[in-house]
C-alpha cells in the first residue's frame, strides 16, 4: 500500500508539471500587468513544434528548444499587439489561443501517426532506490526537477531582487515607473516572450514526456487551468507549484479510486480549478487591502507611455 | 500502415464527444468551422442501378465523419475504408466527405446539403446521427443512408458495426498468457454496453488461460484524450497491473507501459511502433469490406435494409502483428481461435459465464446470441470495482 502511495505521489507531480510550468509563465506576465489568455494556444504551438523537432532530430533538448521558441513566438505576436498597438489584452489572448489550437492542428496533421519510438524511464542514481522516498521523488524526468527549481528562483527573483522589483513596480503602477526612468514596455515585452515560452516548453513537456505523441488539442485545456492558477495561487511561484502538485494529485487521484472500486465524477474534479480559483477571487476581493496586497493593480490594462 | 481503427460505437447517452476535449467548450467548435471536403476524381459515366433516382454518370457517394480524418483513430479508419472502395469501384463512384461534423443540429444541414447535391449513398459514422438520418431517411426516399452503430432502420436506412468484443478476447488470452501479477488493466472510455461488452470479454479471454485473473477498470468518459489516457494508464500500472488494455482511441496507454516496463496492446489500429518493447498485439476494426460490399450492392444490387455486425469471420475485426515475445503456443492458440471464430465452432460467449456476485449470467453451454451481446450491462466474475451509472 505505502508502494501505491509513492507511486500515486509520483504520478501526481508529473502531471502537474505542464501546469506548473504554464503557470509559472503566466504569472511572470501577470506580475507586470499583462494577462496573456493565450495559454492553450501557446502550449499547444509549443507541443506541436516541440514533438515535430523531436521527431525529425530525435533529440529531446532540440524539441524542448522549439517549443519553447514556437510559444515565444505566439506570446510575440501577443505583445506587438497587446502592448505596443493597445488592442484589448483579453480579446487579443483568446484570438491567440484560438490561433494557436488551430495552427497546432493545422502544421500537426502529418504528425497524427508518429512515434518517438523507444522511452526510457529516468531515475536520479543511488537516491531513486531508497525506499519510498525513491519512486516518489527520484524517479522522475529533468525537467521535472527544473519546473521546481524555477518556481523557487522565481520567488526569489521577484521578492528578493531589485530586477524583480522593478517587474512588480511595472505591475503595480506602470506610469511611475516609467516615471523613474524604466522602458516599460520593453520590460512587458520580454515578459510576455518569457511567459511565452514556459508555456512553450510546457507543451513540449506534454508531448514528448508525459504524452509522448501529437494529437491535435493534446494540452486539453491545461492552459486554461494555469491561467486559473496564477489567481488560485495569489501570483506567487511557490503557491502556483503547489497548486498545481495538488490539481495533478487529484487527478490522479480519481483515477485510483477508480481502481480501488470506489467513483468520483471525473467531471466534479475537472470543474474543481475553477470553483477553487472562483473561491479565492471572492475571497480576495472582499477586501480592499487584501485584493491590493495581492493583485497586481495594472493587471489587464493599457499603458502609455505619452499619456 | 494498416488501418486504423474505430472507435467503439456511440450510444445515445455518450454526449462526451470526442471533441469535448478541447477546453472549454465554446473555443472548440471555433476549430471545427469550416469542415472541409473533398472530391475524388471520376470522370465517366456508368448507369446507376435500383431504385434510386437514375443518374447519369458515377454513383455519388457520401461520408460524414465526426471527427477530423487526421484523427488517427475512429474516423481515420472509416476514412480507410472509403479510399479502399473509392479504389475498387474507380470511375463507378464519385466518393466525397465532411468531417468534423458534431453530432447536433448541425449534422442535418450537413446531411441535407449532401442530398442536395445529388449523393444516392450516404454514410453516417457516429451513434448521435441516428435520429437526424432516421428522419431524412422518411423524407428523402430516393436517398439510401448507412448508419454505423446505431440500432435504428427503415427502407432506405440500415446499419453496421464492428464485433470489437472478439479483438479484445483474443487480447484477453495473450494477456492472461503474459500476466505475472494476475491482475490486468483497462482504460475504459463511456459506460455504454459494447465498451463494458470488451470489458468483459478480454477477462474471459484471460481468465481462459488463468482462472484466477482480474481485472481493473478506469473510465475516463472520453474517447480520444490522451493525456488522460496515459494517466489511467498510470494509475492501473501504480496498483498492480501489468497488461493494459484501451477501448480509447490513442496509443497513450501503450506508450505508458512502454515508459513503465509493462506490456499493453494496439486498439482500433496497429500500434506496434508507439510501443516496441511493451506491445503484445494490436486488435484492430477493417471498414472497407463493409464499404466495399455496401457499396456495391448499392451500384449493382440489391441494396437491402438490415443490419449488419461482422467480425473475425468477415475480416472487420484482427488480432494482428503478434509480439514476438509471445510463448510459440500462444501464437498458435490465437490462430485457432481466429480460425473458429472464421469457422462458427467457437464462441466466445458460452457459459457457464458468472457475474460479479457469482450469480449465472449464461448457463453451462448456453451460446448468447446477438441481442444478448448487444444488451450486456454488467461485469463478470473477475472484473473489479462497480459499473458507472449509464447515464
Amino acid at each position: 500500500m505505502t508502494g501505491t502511495l509513492a507511486l500515486l505521489f509520483a504520478s501526481s507531480i508529473d502531471a502537474g508539471t505542464a501546469v506548473a510550468l504554464a503557470c509559472l509563465g503566466l504569472l511572470v506576465n501577470e506580475r507586470a500587468g499583462v494577462i496573456n489568455l493565450g495559454a492553450e494556444g501557446m502550449m499547444l504551438v509549443g507541443a506541436i513544434a516541440g514533438f515535430a523537432t523531436t521527431v525529425h532530430t530525435h533529440d529531446n533538448l532540440a524539441g524542448f528548444a522549439a517549443g519553447a521558441l514556437a510559444g515565444a513566438a505566439l506570446a510575440l505576436c501577443f505583445g506587438v499587439l497587446a502592448i505596443w498597438l493597445n488592442t484589448n489584452q483579453y480579446a487579443t489572448g483568446l484570438a491567440v489561443s484560438l490561433f494557436g489550437m488551430g495552427v497546432s492542428a493545422f502544421v500537426g496533421v502529418p504528425y497524427t501517426q508518429d512515434s518517438l519510438g523507444e522511452r526510457t524511464a529516468s531515475a536520479i542514481p543511488i537516491l531513486s532506490d531508497l525506499p519510498w522516498l525513491g519512486p516518489a521523488l527520484f524517479r522522475h524526468h529533468p525537467l521535472v526537477y527544473g519546473a521546481a527549481l524555477l518556481a523557487l528562483g522565481l520567488h526569489v527573483w521577484l521578492f528578493r531582487a531589485r530586477t524583480g522589483l522593478v517587474l512588480r513596480a511595472i505591475g503595480e503602477s506602470p506610469e511611475t515607473a516609467h516615471a523613474l526612468g524604466y522602458p516599460v514596455q520593453r520590460i512587458r515585452f520580454a515578459c510576455v516572450a518569457a511567459g511565452g515560452a514556459l508555456c512553450g516548453l510546457a507543451g513540449a513537456y506534454t508531448s514528448i514526456i508525459y504524452t509522448p505523441l501529437w494529437v491535435e488539442g493534446m494540452t486539453a485545456g491545461k492552459g486554461w487551468i494555469a491561467l486559473a492558477l496564477t489567481t488560485f495561487a495569489t501570483w506567487r511561484p511557490l503557491r502556483a507549484l503547489g497548486g498545481a502538485y495538488l490539481f495533478g494529485g487529484l487527478t490522479m487521484l480519481q483515477l485510483h479510486l477508480q481502481g480501488q472500486g470506489v467513483n468520483v465524477p471525473s467531471q466534479v474534479l475537472a470543474m474543481l480549478p475553477y470553483v477553487a480559483t472562483v473561491l479565492v477571487l471572492v475571497l480576495i476581493s472582499r477586501n480592499r487591502g487584501l485584493l491590493r496586497a495581492n493583485m497586481p493593480a495594472s493587471i489587464g490594462k493599457p499603458f502609455y507611455p505619452g499619456a | 500502415m494498416v488501418c486504423l481503427l474505430p472507435r467503439a460505437s456511440r450510444r445515445p447517452t455518450q454526449l462526451a464527444r470526442r471533441r469535448s476535449m478541447f477546453a472549454p467548450g465554446l473555443l472548440s467548435l471555433a476549430m471545427l468551422a469550416g469542415a472541409c471536403k473533398k472530391d475524388e476524381p471520376a470522370s465517366y459515366s456508368t448507369e446507376s442501378k435500383g431504385p434510386a433516382p437514375v443518374a447519369k454518370g458515377p454513383l455519388k457517394v457520401a461520408f460524414t465523419y465526426v471527427g477530423p480524418v487526421g484523427d488517427a483513430g475512429w474516423t481515420f479508419a472509416h476514412d480507410r475504408g472509403r479510399q479502399a472502395a473509392a479504389e475498387k469501384y474507380g470511375s463507378r463512384i464519385a466518393t466525397s466527405f465532411v468531417e468534423s461534423v458534431p453530432e447536433s443540429a448541425d449534422a442535418e444541414r450537413v446531411f441535407r446539403d449532401l442530398i442536395d447535391q445529388g449523393n444516392q449513398l450516404i454514410f453516417g459514422t457516429t451513434f448521435g446521427y441516428m435520429e437526424t438520418m432516421l428522419k431524412l431517411a422518411r423524407e428523402f426516399e430516393d436517398t439510401r443512408f448507412e448508419h454505423a452503430t446505431g440500432y435504428k432502420t427503415a427502407k432506405n436506412l440500415r446499419t453496421y458495426d464492428s464485433r470489437t468484443y472478439e479483438g479484445a478476447y483474443l487480447a484477453g488470452v495473450v494477456a492472461g498468457s503474459m500476466t505475472k501479477s494476475n491482475v490486468l488493466g483497462v482504460v475504459a472510455s463511456i459506460p455504454i454496453p459494447e465498451v463494458i461488452r470488451n470489458i468483459d470479454s478480454f477477462t474471459l479471454g484471460a481468465q481462459s488461460q488463468k482462472p484466477e485473473i482480474t481485472t481493473k477498470v478506469v473510465w475516463i468518459n472520453r474517447w480520444f484524450d490522451p493525456p488522460k489516457e496515459g494517466e489511467a494508464a498510470q494509475a492501473l500500472i501504480n496498483q498492480g497491473a501489468d497488461v493494459l488494455l484501451q477501448n480509447t482511441d490513442s496509443s497513450a496507454v501503450l506508450q505508458t507501459a512502454e515508459k513503465a516496463g509493462k506490456l499493453a496492446f494496439g486498439w482500433d489500429s496497429d500500434m506496434s511502433k508507439f510501443g516496441p518493447n511493451a506491445h503484445l498485439a494490436s486488435a484492430i476494426i477493417n471498414w472497407a469490406p463493409y464499404y466495399e460490399r455496401a457499396i456495391g450492392e448499392a451500384l449493382d444490387g440489391p441494396w437491402t435494409t438490415g443490419q449488419t455486425w461482422w467480425g473475425v469471420k468477415e475480416g472487420a475485426i484482427d488480432l494482428v502483428s503478434l509480439s514476438d515475445k509471445l510463448p510459440p503456443e500462444i501464437t498458435a492458440k490465437v490462430a485457432e481461435l481466429k480460425a473458429g471464430l472464421q469457422a462458427g465452432t467457437f464462441s466466445i460467449w458460452k457459459g457457464p459465464i458468472a457475474d460479479q456476485s457469482g450469480k449465472a449470467v449464461l448457463e453451462a453451454g448456453a451460446v448468447a446470441d446477438d441481442e444478448y451481446l448487444h444488451g450486456i450491462n454488467f461485469y463478470i466474475k473477475g472484473v473489479e470495482g462497480t459499473l458507472p451509472a449509464s447515464k
